[in-house]
């Protein structure tokens, strides 16, 4: 079981020591990384997919429950405590979906007939549904992330989850964090989205390289997310309705849902 | 002197890979000499004396390249020892499924690129079968689930590796494989055996035929039916 995990600094990209001694990182958790691109902000995840042990180009160590991590919770994956849903937007295993969810769930030691159950998940992602027969290399961008989101979710089913990047994907990113958090699991998400930033409890600002500051959400970020939330859900309404080519009608306005069933994904 | 011997298929990423071993070798003050061994063309030796290692180079031209390799040990052990090497990196030019230039004493090191899909691993023969020590490369371009089954296809085909994932770009894995290379056992030239004979199969196109008829082929041939004849006198 883990309660925590926690960062030891290393070094940015001249070489200079972070700027904090360590991080920890409690059960239930969800941590957000934060940074302009090329900051260190996938190095990050890296290291702790890893458990680095100063044996990485940051030189950062990573503990679990305030002790260095057995060496083989780093490669067994039947041992494995991390799950991490990486950058890729496409598959390149030319498999069937089905295979590959069985093949993967043998790696992990997972019973087998989990398959029904990531593609029922990975469909209330993405609006093209994804069949078990179907190629892996032919799904496309949403259906692929959505079935690795499924499958982070179900088949590697971690204590702790990182998570680089899932606003780009064109699923329904709420849904997919909710998907990927909850039962105590510690969460690390890197992103460039304002709304998931603020959902989170804490933020880790990257900048060349290093951990430049951490800070909690603020009780005033946290109102404001709960207006973006409203925003955001009515994007993703339209969006809908322009892609599925109707008329978006002018009456279609912010204000009466503001009021309406306001349910902020990640709060409990 | 522990000899290193690097195998894989072009691209894999083994200078990638070995650019930064080098690195991190020359912080625990390692003497190490290089050698890279390529068919008809490579710049990887710049790249290596860049890194202020001396390193040799051997074009293999009309010969088998593992073969080359192996017919050359000697020289490249002398060309190190010359040095005052403790540690000969031989990067090979990795053609070929069939050979593995591994000896019984040097440590066998394959590089193989998880973007070729989960089926390489039962493709490329003994180069993977028979090396102490794994290193997969750019799995930064596949998914958690992707780079887990590919390990497993890699452990099928040989148990007892030692796997490392490593990446070319960022250096991830290689102060972990840079450790391996001190440990391998030491290497005695006069006693040296490999660890998996090259393929005996000889035909008379080893030996420069160029017409491709059946008729004029001689030597241990292999039909597509998979039988096997010995034609010949
Ligand atoms: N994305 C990615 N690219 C890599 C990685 N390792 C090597 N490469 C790239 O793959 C190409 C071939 O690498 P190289 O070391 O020359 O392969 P070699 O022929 O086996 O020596 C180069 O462009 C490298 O930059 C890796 O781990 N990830
Ligand atoms: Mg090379």
């Amino acid at each position: 079981m883990i309660n925590s995990i926690s960062i030891l600094a290393g070094k940015n990209k001249n070489g200079l020591k972070e700027h904090f001694n360590r991080i920890d990182i409690s059960r239930g958790e969800i941590v957000g990384i934060v940074g302009p691109t090329g900051s260190g902000k996938s190095a990050l995840v890296e290291d702790i997919e890893q458990l680095a042990q100063s044996d990485t180009s940051t030189q950062r160590k990573v503990l679990i429950n305030n002790s260095i991590p057995d060496p083989e919770l780093r490669y067994n994956p039947k041992k494995k405590l991390i799950a991490q849903l990486s950058q890729n937007m496409n598959f390149i295993a030319d498999m069937s979906v089905k295979d590959f969810l069985i093949l993967h769930s043998k790696c992990r030691g997972k019973n087998l007939n989990l398959v029904d159950k990531v593609i029922y998940h990975a469909n209330q992602l993405t609006g093209e549904p994804i069949k078990k027969e179907m190629n892996l290399t032919v799904l496309s961008g949403g259906q692929s992330r959505s079935l690795m989101v499924a499958d982070v979710a179900f088949v590697s089913d971690s204590p702790v989850v990182l998570i680089d990047e899932i606003e780009n994907a064109g699923i329904k990113k709420h849904e997919a964090m909710q998907l990927l958090s909850g039962n105590g699991k510690i969460v690390l998400v890197v992103t460039h989205d304002p709304l998931l930033a603020l959902l989170t409890q804490r933020r880790i600002v990257m900048e060349n390289g290093g951990i430049k500051k951490i800070f909690g959400t603020t009780e005033e970020e946290r109102s404001l997310c709960k207006q973006l939330y409203q925003v955001d859900k009515e994007l993703f309404k339209v969006r809908e309705m322009v892609r599925s080519g109707v008329e978006v009608k002018a009456s279609f306005s912010f204000q009466e849902s503001f009021t309406s069933d306001f349910q902020p994904v990640l709060e409990d | 002197m522990n000899v290193i011997i690097v195998a894989g298929t072009p691209g894999a990423g083994k200078t990638a890979v070995l650019l930064h071993v080098l690195k991190h070798l020359k912080e625990q003050n390692k003497h190490i000499s290089a050698v890279k061994i390529d068919c008809l063309y490579t710049e990887d030796h710049l790249r290596f004396q860049k890194e202020g290692v001396p390193t040799l180079l051997g074009l293999s031209k009309d010969m088998c390249p593992d073969h080359f390799t192996i017919f050359n040990l000697g020289e490249m052990l002398e060309y190190a020892q010359g040095n005052n090497s403790d540690i000969l990196i031989v990067e090979t030019a990795g053609l070929c499924h069939r050979c593995a230039p591994y000896t019984i004493n040097s440590l066998g090191v394959c590089v193989i690129d998880a973007t070729t899909g989960p089926n390489t691993p039962l493709k490329v023969g003994p180069f993977l079968s028979t090396a102490n020590v794994v290193a997969i490369t750019k799995g930064d371009i596949i998914s958690q689930a992707e780079r887990e089954i590919f390990r497993e296809r890699v452990l099928e085909m040989n148990p007892g590796c030692r796997i490392i994932e490593t990446n070319g770009l960022t250096g991830k894995g290689t102060v972990e494989l840079a450790g391996c290379f001190s440990e391998a056992s030491d290497f005695s030239y006069e006693e040296e055996e490999l660890r998996h004979n090259a393929p005996f199969s000889i035909c008379t196109l080893c030996v420069g035929e160029t017409k491709i008829h059946k008729k004029n082929h001689r030597g241990v041939l292999r039909h597509i039916n998979g039988i096997q004849e010995y034609a010949g006198e």
